[in-house]
């Protein structure tokens, strides 16, 4: 047998090591450069331009110097109705399918199904809501109608990021919980649920900037208008966002300062979906400093 | 009391996997009684029938008779959380929840329905000092429970258990991630809440059975080979097997 001390390490692996480690790095360098580039390209054009009149102002159909208020307003307003309607009803399907759910046909069928409405495509929402509120319910295109269409959109991935975050809370949590005579119930809600947050909060703010900048649903079920004057909290009102007025003026509007407001726009919209995951930072950030 | 705690012929079946065969056992009040055996024989397993912490297994089928103060733990109308609170458990591996050092304690009673903040603030304190822990966070009750180190953190466990007052303490194997320092604690502790708790500890390390256990069981393949006082059965055992196992001959 050869003596093992006559080994030596292979110069070949530490090659390779080094090599892989510098391929990452600059494969890493790449990727943020893009992203930066692109941040710069969208905001240079736009931010710079934008004031606080154009923020809340009314919009020109003929005119140059029309305001984006409206649509912005919608765009909050239809973001936050339609998580209000699908954050109870996919934390409730989350927490079923992680707690409740028992091991079968039936529930991996639900779980294949969910997964797979989570990458059809938004339009196809966006049908469905034309199919409901516009042809069904008859209310035309309304705030409502593409909050709720949104809402379906969310569902998916929010009912899968909640049963990973609950699943992924190790099972000694609950053995704890159990132990002490607690029910399943007071289990899931004071021990499990403080420990998936994480989780549930990044998951939540994807979906958030994701349902802010939706298009293709909104147009469909919500129209490409927004109201006609400024804080109107009807829920029948045209329910046209941000997203939808910056395809608008770039395809279809005829006034002259079009292309300026496309970028003013856009600006605001990439400004505003980077402020809301800051902003879901902030309960992750400070959750963090009291668990130290 | 010699048979406070009463096991009669139990079986216990995960699916058709057999984990514990025709068990009698009996356990004496205000005594440390010790399972050993090699692992993967039904320690852990027969513990968790004590609380019925396998009724949250499923396909687990259990025969058999298990009682404690004389009352039958799966009667037809035992209160599950009731009897989990009076047969508190302390885990392998520290788990404290993601919450303060005072929220951890004050769990279990709130859970129970108690609300005053002096009430949980006593409870807390009491709590704390049986664990013997009360002098090292006193000042940092506000803090994360994972803040503290492993050895803190499972005497925070073992606070948090006796602070709904059980009758009966449950320990599986509550050292076997802690450094020496922090285990030989926790066996002072042990012997100082047998005064008042009755208490089954599962045990890898036959030098700890042998510490501070005054009843040891050998467990072997879902069998209790043998159980008597821990002296008799580490000087003089009867079975072959449990000497072959004390000695190191195996296992
Ligand atoms: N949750 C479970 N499901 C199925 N089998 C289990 C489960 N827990 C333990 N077992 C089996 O039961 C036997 C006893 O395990 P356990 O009680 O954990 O042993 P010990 O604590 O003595 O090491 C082992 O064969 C183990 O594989
Ligand atoms: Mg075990």
């Amino acid at each position: 047998m050869q003596n093992l001390k006559d080994f030596k390490a292979s110069k070949l692996a530490k090659i390779f090591n080094q090599f892989f480690m510098v391929s990452m790095w600059v494969l890493g360098i790449i990727t943020v450069f893009f992203v930066l580039l692109l941040l710069f390209l969208i905001l240079k054009d736009g931010l710079p331009y934008v004031t606080w009149d154009f923020v809340i102002g009314l919009p020109s159909e003929i005119d140059a110097g029309g305001g984006i208020g409206p649509m912005l307003l919608n765009s909050f307003y239809v973001t936050i109705l339609s998580l209000l309607v699908s954050i109870p009803i996919s934390l409730g399907a989350g927490i079923y399918l992680a707690e409740y759910a028992p091991d079968n046909k039936l529930t991996s069928t639900i779980r294949v199904c969910v997964e797979g409405l989570s990458s059809v495509p938004s339009i196809v929402f966006g049908l469905i809501g034309i199919a409901l509120f516009v042809e069904y319910f008859q209310i035309g295109l309304t705030i409502i109608g593409a909050s709720l269409s949104l809402a379906m959109l969310n569902l998916p991935l929010l009912t899968r990021v909640s049963e990973e975050s609950i699943r992924a809370v190790p099972h000694s949590y609950r053995e704890g919980s159990y132990a002490l005579g607690a029910t399943k119930l007071q289990t899931i809600f004071k021990v499990v649920i403080p420990v998936a947050m994480r989780g549930l909060i990044t998951g939540l703010s994807l979906v958030a900037g994701r349902a802010f900048g939706e298009s293709a649903v909104i147009i469909l079920a919500g129209g490409v208008n927004a109201s006609a004057e400024m804080w109107d909290f009807s829920l029948f009102s045209p329910g046209g966002t941000l997203a939808v007025h910056l395809w608008y003026v770039q395809s279809e509007a005829i006034v002259p300062d079009a292309k300026e407001i496309a970028h003013k726009s856009a600006a605001v919209l990439l400004f505003v979906v980077l402020a809301i995951n800051l902003l879901f930072r902030i309960p992750l950030w400070w959750m963090e400093r009291k668990m130290k | 009391m010699n048979d406070y705690i009463n096991l009669h012929d139990v079986n216990l079946f995960y699916g058709t996997n057999q984990a514990l065969k025709d068990v009698k056992l009996q356990a004496a009040k205000h005594e440390i009684t010790a399972f050993i055996g090699p692992s993967g024989c039904g320690k852990s397993t027969l513990l968790r029938c004590l609380n019925r912490m396998n009724d949250l297994i499923p396909n687990v089928k259990i025969t058999g008779e298990i009682s404690v103060a004389g009352e039958s733990l799966y009667g037809a109308n035992t209160d599950v959380e009731s009897l989990r609170k009076n047969i508190g458990m302390v885990f392998q591996a520290p788990n404290p929840f993601m919450m303060s050092i005072y929220d951890n304690i004050a769990f279990g009673p709130r859970r129970f329905g108690v609300k005053s903040k002096a009430i949980l603030d006593e409870i807390v304190e009491k709590s704390l000092r049986a664990a013997v822990l009360w002098d090292e966070v006193k000042d940092q009750l506000k803090k994360s429970g994972l803040s503290l180190s492993g050895g803190q953190q499972q005497r925070l466990c073992i606070a948090r258990a006796l602070s709904v007052e059980p009758d009966v303490l449950l320990m599986d194997e509550a050292t076997a991630s802690l450094d020496p320092i922090s285990t030989m604690k926790i066996e002072e502790l042990v012997q100082q809440l047998k005064k008042d708790y009755t208490i089954v500890m599962v045990t890898h390390n036959m030098q700890q059975a042998a510490r501070v256990s005054d009843k040891t069981c050998f467990f072997l393949n879902g069998e209790v080979i043998e159980s008597a006082p821990t002296k008799t059965l580490f000087n003089n055992p009867e079975d072959k097997r449990t000497e072959d196992y004390i000695t190191g001959r195996f296992g």
